[in-house]
């Protein structure tokens, strides 16, 4: 699991490396001949341009050796600093984006924008499960009844429209034609005011509806289906036979059984949900972990780019985890097996 | 998993409704695709960005079928073009262009222009006149072209807004009973003498060109009318005509779909079956390689490589190939596990004959079923995921897919402004594709998998 952290950030690195280097010995040259210019003592000491240019020539090459940038971004020098500073999770400064309260450490930004993006997928997937493990019980309950199908064909035709695009409608609707919910949910208010919590509620409010109405059929589709597995077992015959009560049975007995895969499910489409964040936060202008990526990625941003899929990683290969964990405390059965 | 033959399979598609419905659909996708590519010639592409080819296409119109739907009809953008008539008269040369059009929407044109381009020598008059249903006629422009002693090509554009069309208008401002000051010379030309209401009819639109040496000869002449409403998806904020993205969008949708389903379902079986039938060592080397692909977030590394690499459609077809096979490997491996065991197989191997044979030829043929169910079934996701990234911006800017007409809807804010016409079309045939294929793909599933029938 750990290697397989490292070799996604080394791949990230690879990736992003040649231009970032480029972009930096940019920078490093701007900055090197704004300082010799500004200081107009230097630029006069030099009678004849052509000295003038070689000595700024030769001292950006100083700032360069100083920087270690002299070293192709490849060597395994650098490769390894950079790994390891992540090992021991020091992401540096961003070069360009900063926090909401100005900090340029990446680690603070992170920090900043990670409980947002949880605070609204983790929400969005708990009103998913829960609208979708009821519908889906209830449909597996009488199977072709007018429940069954409605669920069935909702969840075949919501999953194939895209989320952002629904976005978009939903914008249109409820932002604009009638004005109920705010365009983009970014607060208009500052984090450190009494009222903020609320303000940012109150924004997350529509792309909280957008996702969990695109979620929550085909959740009911895949419970409807283990629920019908685990409905024809021999043991919920015979608790029928019994003359036990059809709802008891489904809520209680069956449902507790078809729990395991449900739960994987639940885990990996939290962590698959954070991934598909980015479009979604761009979308909405939600200001968490997703657009916080995308905009490292438009200027190239390297720490804020590693230390963003550094998370995401974390918390994609955290969920897999605890589905693990999760399915074997539910299900025996895997616990003797392993 | 059990054996069933291809008649069998064909036999109980043709009886599943959905799978009938997907289908259709798809017919009716390919067909699109096909009047596209046939209409449409593969240099075109490049001027979907290209704002000269647009220029006199309207801003931000609605489709004209709306004006179906509702009863003040939004006036339509209307181009005519005109025949060359010619006559001579006393050493006069005139070369004169009509539009004649009828005009019943309720409400005044935005703007209208004349476009030409004539070729002429010495210094010719130009003289613009309306002839309007109620008989009058109002002289909108008479004006001497630029002197020139060799035969050249004059271009040139006349708007509405011109001061010199107001200028004669206000001349004849007697032909009105209300004050024509401050309104709009398209609401002056277009409406009633008594009030300021739209005059319904036959409107006539002459232009007229004298010459005393030669004849002149027009090369290119429009009138555009310019309207509210365009075509039949309306245009977008760059007048671009959106039924020409959506069209030329489809078979891109399509090839980006079945390309990169049918490229990854093909990977991951051969790699799945392969690992699945050596086993042991092989087989737990390249499924640790799988599981770490597996844990890579694919969306982030996506959008790494098309900022980093290239953003070409087809290495972009490549890049989603490179994480959606990994699914479709596992699920082959543990078929593949299962058919190995069979007798036939073990026969075959007793009997000498090479693996790649015995995976090509024993157990592949048997994964068939799963194989098609499997390629319906990825081609959404792969569509979906490319329409994402255009979305972001991130596309093959020189092709227009409906994920980048969405991501120009969304920068130019369609969705505040209300360009309706501008976000659905897009998005609903994205869903309807992906759902021609999920229906395919459901209708094969529970014939392959007969326990999901319930």
């Amino acid at each position: 699991m750990f290697s397989v952290l490292m070799i996604t950030l080394l791949l990230t690195v690879l990736l992003v490396g040649s231009n970032m280097d480029t972009i930096l010995k940019q920078g490093v040259m701007f900055q090197v001949r704004a300082e010799i210019i500004e200081n107009p003592s230097i630029a006069n000491s030099f009678s004849n341009p052509d000295e003038f240019e070689a000595f700024i020539k030769q001292k950006i090459d100083e700032r360069v050796k100083t920087l270690g940038l002299d070293n192709p971004w490849y060597s395994p020098q650098r490769i390894g600093l950079t790994m390891y500073k992540i090992l021991i999770l020091d992401f540096g400064n961003a070069a360009f984006l900063t926090s909401d309260s100005g900090s340029s450490n990446v680690g603070d930004i992170l920090l900043e924008k990670i409980p947002r993006t949880i605070l609204l997928f983790t929400s969005a997937t708990i009103i998913i499960s829960i609208i979708g493990i009821f519908l889906g019980a209830a449909s597996s309950n009488k199977i072709g009844s007018k429940t069954d199908r409605i669920t069935s064909t909702f969840a075949i035709v919501s999953s194939s429209f895209p989320v952002w695009w629904i976005g978009m409608l939903m914008i249109f609707l409820f932002a604009f034609v009638y004005q109920i919910f705010p365009a983009r949910a970014t607060p208009t208010i500052d984090s450190s005011e009494p009222g903020y919590i609320f303000s940012l509620l109150y924004h997350m409010t529509l792309p909280l509806i957008t996702i969990s109405l695109i979620g929550f059929g085909s959740w009911a589709y895949l419970v409807r289906n283990f629920m019908v597995n685990v409905l024809q077992e021999d043991y919920i015959t015979a608790k029928k036979i019994m003359g036990i009560d059809k709802k008891k049975i489904i809520y209680k007995h069956a449902l507790k059984n078809a729990a395991p895969p449900i739960i994987t499910i639940l885990a990996l489409s939290l962590s698959g949900s954070l991934g598909g964040a980015i479009i979604t936060e761009a979308v909405f202008d939600w200001p968490g972990m997703g657009r916080l990526y995308f905009d490292a990625i438009s200027v190239m941003d390297l720490p804020v780019i590693i230390g963003s899929t550094y998370i995401l990683t974390v918390l994609f290969l955290i969920s897999i985890f605890v589905a693990d964990l999760l399915y074997g405390y539910f299900d025996p059965r895997m616990r003797r097996g392993s | 998993m059990s054996i069933k033959t291809s008649n069998d399979i064909k036999n109980e598609f043709l009886k599943s409704k959905i799978g009938i419905t997907g289908i259709l659909i798809l017919l009716v996708l390919i067909t699109i695709s096909v009047f596209a590519i046939v209409s449409t010639p593969l240099s075109t592409f490049q001027d979907w960005n290209n704002p000269e080819k647009w220029i006199t296409y309207p801003k931000t119109s609605v489709p004209i079928w709306i004006n179906l739907f509702i009863l003040e009809k939004i006036p339509e953008h209307k181009i005519f073009e005109s025949e060359n008539i010619t006559a001579e008269h006393n050493d006069i040369f005139l070369t004169s262009q009509q539009f004649r059009f009828n005009y019943e929407f309720n409400d005044f044109p935005n703007d209208f222009m004349y476009d030409f381009t004539l070729e002429y020598s010495d210094s010719p008059l130009l003289e613009m006149i309306v002839i309007r249903p109620d008989g009058t006629s109002l002289k909108l422009l008479s004006s001497s072209l630029p002197y020139s002693n060799e035969l050249i090509e004059y271009k040139q554009r006349i708007f509405s807004a011109d001061n010199l069309l107001r200028k004669n208008i206000e001349l004849q401002s007697d032909t009105y009973e209300f004050k024509i000051n401050d309104l709009n010379l398209s609401d002056i030309i277009f409406s009633k003498k008594t009030e300021r209401s739209v005059l319904n009819g036959d409107y006539v639109f002459v232009v007229n060109v004298y010459s005393l040496e030669t004849q002149n000869t027009f090369l290119e002449s429009q009138l555009i009318i310019g309207g509210k409403a365009f075509g039949v998806m309306g245009t977008d904020e760059l007048r671009r005509d959106l039924a020409v993205g959506l069209l030329w969008g489809t078979p891109l949708a399509l090839f980006i779909g079945v390309s990169v389903s049918i490229g990854s379902v093909i990977v991951g079986l051969i790699y799945g079956v392969y690992s699945g039938y050596k086993g042991k060592k092989t087989d737990e080397g390249m499924m640790r390689f799988n599981d770490v692909l597996y844990a890579l977030p694919a969306l982030p590394f996506l959008i790494i490589l098309a900022v980093t690499v290239s953003n070409s459609i087809f290495l972009m077809i490549g890049f989603l190939m490179i994480f959606s096979w990994v699914g479709i490997a596992k699920v082959s491996r543990s078929m593949a596990l299962q058919i190995k065991t069979r007798q036939y197989v073990e026969a075959a191997k007793i009997m000498g004959q090479k693996d790649s044979k015995i995976i090509f030829k024993h157990i592949i043929p048997q994964m068939l079923p799963y194989v098609f169910a499997s390629i319906a079934i990825s081609v959404p996701a792969a569509i979906t995921t490319e329409a994402g990234l255009s979305f972001l911006g991130l596309g093959d800017p020189s092709f227009p897919t409906w994920g980048q007409i969405l991501h120009d809807a969304n920068t130019y804010g369609a969705a505040a402004q209300g360009f309706w016409w501008w976000i659905m079309p897009p998005g609903l045939l994205i869903a309807v594709t992906g759902l021609a294929f999920v229906f395919i793909g459901n209708a094969l599933d529970t014939i392959v998998n007969p326990k999901l029938k319930h």
